[in-house]
């Protein structure tokens, strides 16, 4: 049987004026899939990710999370997902464990030091529990924000660049804890990364952006075989300068 | 809209009290410019003391209103500058994508102003007692009420600041210090709004402040409580507050619609 979609967005848009970040998107993410949303600089990845979490309102179309309408019942979804990003901090002056303690009592996790303690083995960061938060490395800082977003044991985690700054090893460290949390929970994953090989690793489904606009879906191989490439580092180079262009996605 | 959690305020509370916790500067600093303030009008106070009718009746006249007025400036800045705090540490966005809600910020903002101003304040006014003989608490049960209100005003001001910031950026952060400085000499602080120009009489007696420093006056030198003022002060309270939680939440509706909460820092 298949699983139930998770994720319904229908006819998206965000306009700024004569700028159509994100101009007519609809895409079906279901239940346990990890999804990649790809595409160059401005091709509306971290505009559509927003509108997800309801940080950001859209200018026309639907989306449904979970079966609720986001930007009208956010607060029925938010308990149930999360969200990490490089480019989204932390307090810097709160040590680890206080950061992570705030967030786990905002997203009203039960046991909070047992899920600490887990966290912080799992991801190898209770070391540095006592430190304050912005005396971190970029990568240790990489670390933290995923424990955050793991902390509530989310049904969708979205992640925007999950593995930016952090080296080879603790990469490949971070992409086998998002594969097994994957598989122990079942949730569905949805990232923004321009790190091609991990999208062919991890997802089996891909968005591709271009100014707004999906140009191409599927799955990685699909995708290599329809656009004739080697990889997945080829096929986005292809469409981010719009070489040769893919199916319309209407 | 879904229900407010006590749990989530809590949590949040929590941060700004980690926060607080976090630099003995940050408490030393919230003390030390009441008690500058006090330490300084203490001494004008003796000096005006053998000068003045007035001040002969009732000593405590300027440092009460110094005092109160301290109440007034550590409310609005406790709101504002912690607001800002999420600003320059980016952490707005986190947190309106977790299931905290708007007014929830703004209550648990309201909780740690009021921890601030309490703390800031009630050293300068322990110290007050020592070194001049004065003690605030001697205006009695009146105090709770000018308290109540000059937190309520504190609190509208700030939410109305931090809307702005939040709306044109941390430019704007400089209001924050400026806007309660604009409105001092109508509030009748040191002395009776009948001693402004006529014209500038409706804008004094908009302020809830001005109630408050009249009603203080009144247990100072004709020893009554004066509820027409308490109420007054408390009317207008009521819609400046309201004012400013609609302000505040229609920013972040705006920001929301403009996109601006993920870029929000400095």
């Amino acid at each position: 049987m298949a699983e139930p979609a998770v994720i319904e967005v229908e006819n998206l848009s965000k306009h700024y004026g004569p700028v159509r970040a994100v101009d007519g998107v609809s895409f079906t993410i279901v239940r346990g899939a990890t999804c990649a949303l790809l595409g160059g600089n401005g091709a509306g990845k971290t505009t559509t990710i927003a509108m997800l979490l309801g940080l950001l309102l859209p200018t026309g179309g639907q989306i449904r999370i979970l079966g609720e309408d986001v930007p009208r019942h956010r607060q029925r979804v938010l308990p149930r997902m999360n969200f990490s990003s490089p480019y989204v901090d932390l307090p810097q002056r709160l040590t680890v464990a206080e950061n992570l303690t705030v967030y786990a009592r905002l997203y009203g996790v039960r046991r909070v030091r047992e899920r600490l303690a887990a966290l912080g083995r799992d991801l190898d960061i209770d070391v540095f529990f006592k430190r304050p938060y912005g005396s971190l490395s970029a990568g240790q800082k990489t670390r933290v924000a995923l424990a955050k977003a793991l902390l509530n044991e989310p049904e969708i985690l979205l992640l925007d660049e999950p593995t930016a700054s952090l080296d080879p090893d603790t990469a490949d460290r971070m992409r086998r804890i998002l594969t097994d949390y994957q598989r122990q929970s079942g949730a569905t994953l949805v990232l923004a990364s321009h790190n091609m090989s991990e999208v062919e690793r991890l997802c089996d489904q891909v968005i591709m952006l271009r100014a707004g606009r999906i140009v191409a879906t599927g799955a990685p191989r699909e995708l290599i075989h329809r656009y004739g490439r080697k990889d997945m580092e080829e096929v986005f180079l292809d469409i981010a300068r719009g070489i040769q262009s893919g199916e319309v996605v209407e | 809209m879904n229900g407010i959690s006590a749990r989530r305020i809590g949590a949040l509370a929590l941060r700004y009290l980690y926060l607080l916790r976090s630099s003995r500067i940050r408490v030393i600093e919230l003390a030390y410019w009441p008690t500058v303030q006090m330490i300084l009008w203490g001494f004008i106070t003796r000096y005006l003391a053998s000068h003045s009718d007035v001040l002969n009746r009732a000593t405590g006249l300027l440092l009460s209103g110094v005092l109160l007025w301290d109440i007034l400036f550590r409310s609005q800045l406790g709101l504002s500058v912690v607001f800002f705090e999420e600003l320059h540490a980016r952490n707005l966005a986190q947190l309106l994508i977790s299931p905290l809600q708007p007014i929830e910020l703004i209550i648990a903002l309201m909780a740690i102003s009021l921890v601030r101003t309490v703390l800031g304040v009630g050293i300068a006014v322990l110290l007050a007692i020592p070194f001049y003989g004065f003690n605030l608490f001697s205006l009695g049960l009146p105090l709770a009420g000018f308290f109540l209100n000059l937190l309520l005003m504190g609190w509208a001001i700030g939410l109305l600041v931090s809307a702005l910031v939040l709306r044109y950026g941390m430019g704007a952060e400089s209001i924050a210090w400026a806007a309660i400085f604009a409105l001092a000499p109508l509030c009748g602080i040191y002395y009776p709004v009948a001693t402004l120009p006529a014209w500038l009489h409706p804008l004094a007696w908009a302020l809830p402040a001005s109630h408050v420093f009249e009603g203080m006056r009144a247990v100072l030198l004709d020893h009554t409580f004066r509820l027409d003022y308490m109420l007054h002060a408390l009317l207008l309270n009521v819609g400046y507050l309201g004012l400013g939680i609609g302000v505040f939440l229609a920013t972040v509706q705006q920001a929301r619609e403009r996109g601006s909460l993920l870029q929000s820092g400095e």
